[in-house]
């Protein structure tokens, strides 16, 4: 008969596989603030810098939403700032943003707190990679200072029209685009390696890999994709970098320019593509694996309940990852390809919908009967689920290519991408934020702000991009500056732009609310405790809040227990934290 | 895209094999345990820098994987015209190999404490690896007197891509031997860090070296049937 009411600490602890890394120790403001080692500031940094970016790519979709919805009332908008403003939004969504601040931001504060670790296994190396982040994220905005402006290639990139002279920023936009996106995977591997090798080797004693929360596991798989993956798009970037710079002809094929023939002859656009969407689908998963994990803990802490199927939820993981490798050519459908190829990528596609949905069953069984807390992390997890399942389904049709081939160029896919890639992830790192916030300063966000954030960001999302599929299905095209006279749309087609670009207005509004709380709360948010939502996994059991230097004091933490033991039957409270011992009655 | 998904079986296949050994099939929910019954984690018992290292590895081949699928796409087009492999390369990958030899040695003399040997082994590694690097400048200055410019053919633009590629991975290795051998001639005592830095040059070394051999059969034409094989295989 075993007891889990809460033991005394014997010293019998095993000793450690593998030994407690040296930590460097800052000697000045400037190496603890600034130039710093530990993970936490780096997460900060990290966080800080990709959200400051993201809300540049804000006001870049404010500025498009203008045109879109008002066409030819504001003339300070050209085509070319329009296609300039599509270029950087989604680009700095997608890398800067996103990618950045899962793996920079949560990899670097969890990884090491969730495994019982002081720090990453290489801390200089993992400061390094913020600040070569920050040069590319600078070098990008440089971009607005040079002549021509940014690119306005699309956010794809793709040549031949990419490095043309009848794009936008072609002279000097889109060589600042390709140095810093190869920056940036440079500072990113430089990362990676901190998060995938802290995560095989410097779990504390008891963590094994099927102990660990699952944020950590879909951050390391997404990691381990984005190693695998980026290659690709620096590859493709240098290629692409030497055929603007030096006149090669990887990707640049003959061409007539203003009647003049060019230097280029045959190369090849399609190759690009390749590469290009060789890492552009894994990307989709390394932005959604750490969402599927933050989601599982979120939903099991704010349920009070274990999760459902963690196995099951692993193996998923695992499994999506590895798919997403074969499915990339998915989004060439319309560049044209061997039927039989077409067969082969629209069966993978299908085919990774099946972990996917295992994941999505887990989260509601997880759900079901569960002491369910509308707490704002769990606002956002479940608007998550719900954002991810309708972003699936569209996923599903696309997925076909006879169905993509006339969906391919309308707003339906805008629409699609934006509901799986931009909204899903978005409530996930707000969730999370919310979540963590706590911990990372010693205070909790405000709750009346926090609801309106939710509300205002799930429903206004919804006003935004449930209307564009309908547009899409109209045949509204995506990358048009302005529709003019089309004469199969309806006048309802621009009402129904009018409506989306004042949805979207509103939702930006709110994020500047969101700002708002985490900077007040601050100095004027509620006292948190070391653990106000009661929570099993490690970083809530650290001795101090917010974390010091090196974690845990001078003892690492034991782990005894998965991270999920909440609702126990006959344990003293709700919960059961991970490094809590198993009491064996009369022993 | 044939080298880079063969690649990825292969990784792929490595991390099969390592997963199947890490429990997964564990019901971790039943698993709770007492003071003193902790389970061991499943880290290998290498250090976390020979682990990182193993990782950097992937990464650089799979940028090297996909940079030869690209030439393999590219070289099948009409106006590929394969750039001649000069003397001088072949003598570059002399140095290359003897370069990685004598890191190999300079590991062994520090397994073994022979501090001179390893000195010498270390100073050789070095030298001959900036002869290496010296021999391809030359090279491509040779190419270019001849009037095998960077933009004029596709094989040319490749060619000087991942000679350029390869270098720049040997400069960064040189700066970690440079580091390595900082603490050998400071006479630093930790013993135990120098074999491991030593070492890790050594491991990549020899990775650059294989790398550089696979260009090299790439450039030969040797790979023309490999290429062919996975056109047929994935196209």
């Amino acid at each position: 008969m075993v007891d889990i009411s809460r033991g005394g600490v014997a010293d019998v602890i095993p000793p450690a596989e593998v030994k407690d890394v040296d930590l460097y120790h800052p000697k000045s403001w400037w190496t603890r603030y600034v130039f710093c080692q530990d993970a936490k500031v780096i997460a900060i940094q990290y966080s800080v810098t990709a959200l400051s970016i993201g809300m540049l790519a804000l006001v870049l979709s404010w500025l498009m939403r203008l045109q879109l919805g008002f066409p030819g009332v504001f003339s300070f908008i050209d085509a070319e700032h329009y296609y300039q403003f599509i270029t950087m939004h989604g680009m700095i969504m997608v890398i800067y943003l996103i990618t950045a601040i899962f793996l920079g931001g949560f990899g670097n504060y969890l990884i090491p707190l969730m495994l019982g670790a002081r720090d990453m296994v290489f801390p200089y190396v993992n400061m390094l990679s913020y600040w070569v982040y920050l040069l590319a994220v600078i070098v990008l905005v440089a971009s607005y200072f040079v002549p021509g402006g940014p690119t306005g290639a699309g956010w794809t990139l793709y040549p031949p029209q990419a490095i043309l002279s009848g794009t936008a920023g072609r002279d000097w936009g889109i060589i600042l685009m390709l140095v810093s996106l190869i920056l940036f995977i440079i500072g990113f591997t430089m990362g990676g390696l901190n998060y995938v090798v802290t995560t095989l080797q410097a779990r504390t004693r008891g963590m094994t890999l099927m102990r660990m929360p699952l944020t950590v596991w879909g951050i390391f798989t997404a990691t381990v994709l984005a190693l695998l993956a980026f290659p690709a798009l620096f590859a493709a970037c240098v290629m692409l970098l030497l055929d603007r710079l030096l006149g090669t002809s990887f990707f640049m094929p003959a061409l007539v320019e203003m009647g003049e023939h060019l230097s280029y002859r045959g190369g090849s656009p399609i190759l690009f593509q390749h590469l290009f969407w060789f890492f552009g689908h894994p990307e989709v998963y390394i932005v959604a694996l750490p969402a599927f994990g933050i989601v599982s803990d979120l939903i099991s802490t704010h349920a009070r309940k274990n999760i459902f199927g963690y196995r099951m939820m692993v193996w998923a993981i695992v499994a999506i990852g590895a798919l997403s490798f074969i499915v990339w050519a998915h989004h060439m459908y319309v560049s044209g390809m061997h039927p039989y190829f077409g067969f082969f990528f629209a069966t993978s596609t299908l085919i990774i919908a099946i972990p996917t949905a295992i994941k999505v069953y887990n989260w509601v069984l997880t759900l079901w009967r569960g002491d369910i807390h509308l707490t704002i992390p769990m606002l956002f997890a479940l608007g998550f689920i719900v954002t991810f399942v309708n972003g699936g389904l569209t996923g599903l049709f696309l997925g076909n290519v006879v169905v993509d081939v006339p969906l391919s160029d309308t707003m339906f896919v805008v629409a699609h991408f934006h509901m799986v890639m931009g909204v899903a992830p978005i409530l996930v790192i707000f969730g999370a934020i919310y979540h963590w916030y706590p911990k990372i300063t010693g205070r909790m966000l405000d709750e009346v702000q926090g609801k309106i954030h939710f509300w205002v960001t799930f429903v206004g999302a919804y006003a935004i991009y449930f209307p564009m599929h309908y547009l899409g299905l109209m045949g509204v095209p995506r990358r048009y500056y302005e529709l003019g006279e089309m004469a199969f749309l309806p006048p309802s087609a621009a009402t129904l732009n009018e409506f989306i670009s004042i949805a979207a207005f509103i939702v930006g509004a709110a994020q500047l609310l969101f700002v708002y709380n985490m900077i007040t709360s601050l100095t004027k948010g509620r006292e948190a405790g070391g653990n106000p939502w009661h929570a099993t996994s490690l970083e809530w059991q650290t001795p101090e809040t917010p974390p010091g230097h090196g974690n845990w004091g001078k003892e690492l933490p034991v782990v005894y227990r998965w991270a999920y033991d909440y609702s126990v039957p006959g344990a003293a409270e709700d919960f059961v934290p991970q490094n809590q011992p198993t009491v064996v009655r009369g022993a | 895209m044939g080298s880079i998904i063969l690649f990825l079986v292969v990784v792929g296949a490595i991390v099969a094999v390592w997963l199947s050994r890490q429990r997964l099939t564990a019901k971790p929910w039943l698993e709770e345990g007492p003071i003193g019954e902790v389970p061991g984690t499943g880290a290998v018992s290498l250090p976390a820098a020979t682990v990182g290292l193993g990782v950097f590895l992937v990464v650089v081949g799979a940028l090297f994987a996909l940079l030869i699928s690209a030439y393999s796409v590219r070289m099948v087009m009409t106006d590929w015209q394969a750039v001649p492999v000069s003397g001088l390369l072949w003598f570059n990958t002399g140095l290359l190999v003897a370069s990685s030899v004598a890191l190999q040695l300079a590991y062994i003399a520090s397994s073994h404490r022979r501090i001179d040997d390893l000195k010498l082994g270390l100073l050789a590694g070095g030298g001959f690896a900036l002869m290496f690097l010296a021999g391809q400048v030359l090279a491509w200055r040779q190419l270019y007197a001849a009037g095998y410019f960077v933009a004029s053919n596709p094989a040319n633009a490749f060619f000087y891509l991942l000679v350029a590629l390869h270098g720049l991975h040997l400069s960064g290795g040189l700066v970690a031997l440079g580091r390595a051998a900082g603490r050998v001639w400071g006479g630093s005592d930790r013993r135990d860090r120098i074999r491991l830095g030593v070492g890790l040059c050594a491991a990549y070394w020899h990775f650059l070296l294989f790398v550089w051999l696979v260009v090299m059969a790439l450039l030969m034409g040797w790979a023309n049937g490999f290429i062919e094989l996975c056109g047929r295989l994935f196209s």
